[in-house]
């Protein structure tokens, strides 16, 4: 019976960022970027293929969120590594590269023009119906299986997680793809998209809430 | 004595559209104390923003797909084009 839920003792309510979950792996890649960078520079057709192995899945994803086809995505994602190859020398490293080569790509599924709907939806981030008239949850909300801890089954979810995501409205998915899935900072994924930081934080909120809700019938029917 | 005016608590569906600005670590503190006054005092807010975390984590962990031999071919092939023009 879940209406009886209470509370795990638990500390102060930290702020806690993706970031900080896989900290030292970001920076790891991070670092590895700055090598791949200048090998690259270099014309090093390995540092090429290394990099390719690093991003390509990860442009391709984003990139069918913005565009309106698979064979776009993989036009713009093509189009994307030519313009790293090309303008390599004029990188000057003032973002890293991960932010660079998802800006590239940002700009190049934009300039195709296909997608056209570009307002920021608003709404609740729980649906009215869910409270009551004072504003209370009208039903207790119903625990999880998982909490988000180091003791999360992630492989076990990633599917439906994959399919949460798919779910996501186009600009919503951008956002949550960036910052959630990549982990690039909010700056970052402002400038990625070209966002103000309201914006971004509105496409956030409202991502993250819908990825709860699509995730909740599946997290709560294992207990 | 100066008096300050009490400001009302939070009800929970204000505080469901503040989790994310909690959590992105951007609220004043004075709107920080209000919303964790809440957290502490209701249990289906506390479980929701524990829920939010926990979809942000799962997030984190969804891996790229691993990319195909042909891709990597076709790529490496473009690139020496691109790189002789």
């Amino acid at each position: 019976m879940w209406c009886t839920y209470s509370v795990r003792a638990r500390g102060p309510f930290v702020t806690r960022r993706p970031e900080a979950a896989r900290g030292a792996v970001a920076c790891e890649a991070v670092e590895a970027d700055v090598d791949l960078l200048s090998r690259l520079r270099d014309g090093d057709e390995a540092a090429f293929v290394q990099l390719v192995e690093r991003y390509q899945s990860r442009l391709l994803r984003l990139a069918r969120s913005m565009v309106s086809t698979p064979a776009v995505a993989e036009e713009v994602v093509q189009d994307t590594w030519m313009a790293v190859v090309k303008g390599i020398e004029r990188f000057e490293g003032r973002s890293s590269l991960r932010t660079w080569l998802f800006r590239i790509l940002a700009n190049r599924a934009r300039s195709t023009g296909i997608r056209e709907q570009r307002h920021v939806a608003s709404g609740p981030a729980v649906d009215a119906s869910c409270f009551d008239a004072a504003g209370a949850w009208a039903q207790p909300v119903a625990p999880w299986a998982e909490r988000s801890d180091e003791r999360l089954d992630a492989a076990r979810w990633a599917p439906v997680m994959r399919e949460a995501l798919s779910d996501l409205p186009p600009r919503q998915r951008e956002v949550v793809l960036l910052r959630d899935v990549e982990g690039l900072t909010s700056d970052e994924v402002c400038a990625v998209l070209d966002l103000s930081r309201g914006n971004e934080r509105i496409l956030l909120h409202r991502g993250r809430s819908r990825l709860r809700a699509f995730l909740g019938p599946h997290m709560e029917a294992v207990r | 004595m100066m008096q300050l005016v009490r400001r009302r608590d939070l009800v929970c569906q204000e505080a469901v559209e503040l989790a994310t600005l909690y959590l992105e670590g951007a609220m004043s503190r004075r709107e920080r104390r209000r919303f964790e006054t809440h957290l502490r005092k209701c249990p289906n807010c506390a479980a929701y923003l524990e829920q939010i975390r926990a979809t942000i984590q799962l997030a984190g962990a969804v891996d790229p797909e691993d990319l195909s031999p042909e891709a990597r071919a076709d790529l490496t092939e473009l690139y020496r084009r691109w790189r002789s023009e």
